[in-house]
């Protein structure tokens, strides 16, 4: 009954630096007693929403509401919450006991009782024998577990970890997230957490935010995020998997990579364009190629440790990663099979690339921030206009000189035959290119379109 | 083998001994009482006897002078302590390129000649028409001590997890008691360092103190001795005195080299 209770309430929170959106309207509610972790790529806001938590920041918008008061307008020393620091923030001149100590001598706790409870919390945190040395003097994860007895202490209503484990080595990490997770559950202080690591997130929380540039992209349980992705961006964030480009050709029947596939969602309508997310290891491969649902060539196949990762050409030229416990050697014929339930379907995001702009006069209109040729025909200059441009229709050029536009690539996405390529043009509009050509993560490029590839048509007024 | 070996160490000591011979040379006379330097007429403590109860000729000057050069080391070592500590934490927070600037800007007067930076305070306090004395001498002592201390705390700030200020903030402390319980002590070894460091410029500063000090008759130690040598032989009681002061520096060196190693581990 209690976990249901809401300890904090988020609404309508923005941020920006600048010009940049770091926070954009964000609402969420956090369940008392509940692991939460904030997931995303650097500099997706996860960091700056701990932040406005903790105090240490204010919104430009919105409102933070703690067991249902206004948080905003008290200061950070006053707020029931503790932090743990991303590279532990120990004060490097007092011993451990008196750093564990410190929020407790501030709010004059009786001398018997801090030392009562900062034995405690040592022997929770397994570094009992430590009280008296030298902070400066402990490992990476022994001041890391001295950051987590510092706060946990004071015996805060929420405790907030801003990538706790990010410098640790990778085996230190494991144990530590075990240990978070049994502390978790021995406290039953509210835990956020946030963390780029997406594997610590399925790991350790009772509920992942998945985050990007600024929005919450989806909220669920590890389970739900990893099965059960809404959309091509957590889909690829989370785990390895296959995104491909299919067709919903009715309830319970999608097709994809050139085949129909019976899957279980419904609900999209007919012949409706779709994302399909299969995870690597629910596509079944075989040596035998009789009553399978599609075939294909092993191209490469790389053991793991526990399974063997191959990536495998289909029938219809797309390309498959697939996780199997059997090694098939490159160049062998398969047969593939995929159960319906393992079938993702997601709505597209968008279909086509498309613009208001305006037609600045014969053959020529303005979008994205710059003058393209196109046909104008029964279009008045000066006429606001939807522009739409298909996403293969867009070129990209590894120079300036033939582009109307410049632009970087700021996400890739592999779709089994091509790339979906996000590029944010110089004032911070996207465009979608879909390409068999590779390009990296930040590559600077030229953008053009043929003036036959632009497609203008009337704004639709809402009242008609 | 050996006869280089013994050869560097020949020439260690050599070198030991030009540098020391006359600080030795100054201590061992120190304590007889011939008036004249370079005669032994035997042991005794007579010269120390003299400075410390005043018993010679012109002592009020000398007093007066230990006591104007270890005042005003103390004030400007202080004051600098504070402000090259305020500009360490200000320049700490600047833009990389805007602070390699700040910290060049600061090196130079470092490196400068005090000869440079006495005329050219003397000229400024002249066109400010500041009255020069006292308060013209600890100016100058402060503007000179400052970027050593500067120099000091700047690289205790950049070793300063940038969230230990907002770390005490978030276990319950209000601004003032995050500054005092944490930002300041995480600071002091290096503004120690520099106080030290600030209070043994002052101390032995003769050029700037020169130009700076007006015609009042305010002597330091440094221009004492240099008008009582000027005047045809050294006092006698100088020399226990430079004796004391060599001590002083000595230990005051020890000090911060025994500190080093903890400041430079982490």
């Amino acid at each position: 009954m209690a976990k249901d209770q809401r300890i904090i309430n988020i609404e309508h929170l923005s941020k920006s630096y600048g010009d940049k959106k770091v926070l954009d309207d964000i609402n969420l509610y956090v369940r008392e007693g509940e692991f939460l972790t904030l997931l995303g790529p650097s500099g997706c806001g996860k960091t700056t929403l701990l932040r406005i938590i903790a105090g240490f920041m204010r919104p430009d918008e919105g409102n933070v509401q703690l067991e249902g008061r206004d948080l905003l307008d008290t200061p950070p020393h006053l707020r029931p919450l503790n932090t743990v620091f991303q590279r532990y923030a120990l004060f490097p001149h007092l011993d451990v006991y008196d750093n564990i100590a410190f929020g407790l001598k501030l709010k004059k706790v009786p001398e018997d009782e801090i030392d009562k409870r900062v034995r405690k919390v040592l022997k929770l945190v397994a570094m009992s024998d430590y009280e008296d040395r030298d902070v400066e003097t402990l490992s990476g994860g022994q001041q890391q577990r001295i950051a987590i007895a510092r706060a946990i202490v004071n015996q805060p209503k929420v405790l907030l970890l801003d990538e706790p484990l990010a410098a640790l080595d990778l085996k230190m990490r494991k144990d530590m997230q075990i240990e978070l997770k049994e502390m978790h559950q021995k406290l039953g202080i509210t835990f956020i957490y946030v963390t780029h690591d997406q594997e610590e997130a399925l790991t350790l929380s009772d509920t992942i935010v998945v985050m990007n540039e600024g929005k919450i992209q989806q909220v669920g349980t590890p389970t739900d995020i990893y099965n059960e992705p809404v959309n091509s961006f957590v889909a690829d964030f989370i785990g390895e998997s296959n995104i491909l480009n299919g067709t919903m050709l009715e309830d319970k029947r999608v097709s994809f990579i050139g085949h129909d596939f019976d899957c279980v969602d419904k609900g999209f309508g007919e012949n409706v364009p779709v994302d399909v997310v299969i995870r690597p290891e629910d596509i079944y491969i075989k040596k035998n190629t009789e009553g399978e649902q599609f075939t294909g060539v092993v191209r490469t196949c790389t053991f793991k440790g526990v399974h063997y990762e191959m990536f495998v050409d289909t029938d219809s030229g797309n390309e498959l990663m697939i996780q199997d416990y059997n090694a098939f050697e490159p160049g062998t014929t398969v047969g593939m099979h995929i159960h319906p339930g393992d079938i993702q379907v997601m709505k597209k995001e968008r279909v086509a690339n498309t613009y208001s702009g305006t037609v600045t006069g014969e053959g020529k209109v303005e979008f994205l921030g710059a003058e393209w040729e196109c046909r104008t025909d029964g279009f008045e200059e000066g006429e606001e206009v939807e522009v739409s441009v298909a996403f293969g229709k867009v070129d990209l050029l590894d120079h300036e000189d033939d582009a109307v536009t410049v632009g970087n690539v700021v996400f890739i996405l592999y779709k089994g035959d091509h790339y979906h390529l996000t590029v944010k043009t110089e004032d911070g509009e996207k465009i979608w290119v879909d390409t068999t050509d590779v390009w990296d993560k930040n590559d600077f490029v030229g953008i053009r379109i043929l003036p036959k590839d632009i497609r203008l048509s009337k704004v639709q007024k809402k009242d008609e | 083998m050996k006869a280089s070996r013994i050869l560097s160490r020949i020439y260690i000591w050599v070198l030991l001994i030009v540098l020391y011979a006359p600080i030795v040379f100054i201590a061992v006379f120190s304590f007889t009482e011939a008036k004249s330097l370079g005669n032994w007429t035997g042991f005794s403590l007579d010269l120390y006897k003299n400075l410390f109860t005043g018993s010679m000729q012109n002592s009020s000057g000398l007093l007066s002078a230990v006591k104007n050069t270890l005042l005003i080391a103390l004030i400007a070592s202080t004051v600098a302590t504070f402000l090259g500590t305020l500009a360490a934490v200000g320049v700490s927070r600047l833009k990389p390129r805007n602070r390699q600037v700040m910290s060049f800007l600061n090196n130079i007067p470092m490196i400068n000649p005090d000869i440079i930076t006495g005329v050219s305070l003397f000229l400024l306090f002249v066109f400010l028409h500041i009255l020069q004395g006292y308060t013209t001498v600890v100016l100058a002592h402060i503007t000179f001590c400052t970027p050593y201390v500067v120099l000091n705390v700047m690289p205790k700030l950049s070793q300063l997890n940038p969230n230990i200020y907002e770390a005490a903030l978030d276990l319950g402390a209000t601004p003032m008691q995050a500054l005092r319980k944490v930002l300041v002590p995480a600071l002091r070894p290096g503004m120690i360092s520099g106080f030290i460091l600030s209070f043994t410029m002052s101390l032995d500063d003769f050029a700037v103190t020169f130009f700076t000090r007006g015609t009042i008759g305010l002597d330091t130690l440094s221009t004492y001795i240099y008008a009582d040598a000027r005047k045809g032989g050294l006092t006698p009681e100088l020399k226990p005195l430079m004796t004391i002061i060599f001590l002083v520096i000595l230990v005051v060196l020890l000090i911060i080299n025994t500190r080093k190693p903890k400041t430079t581990q982490q």
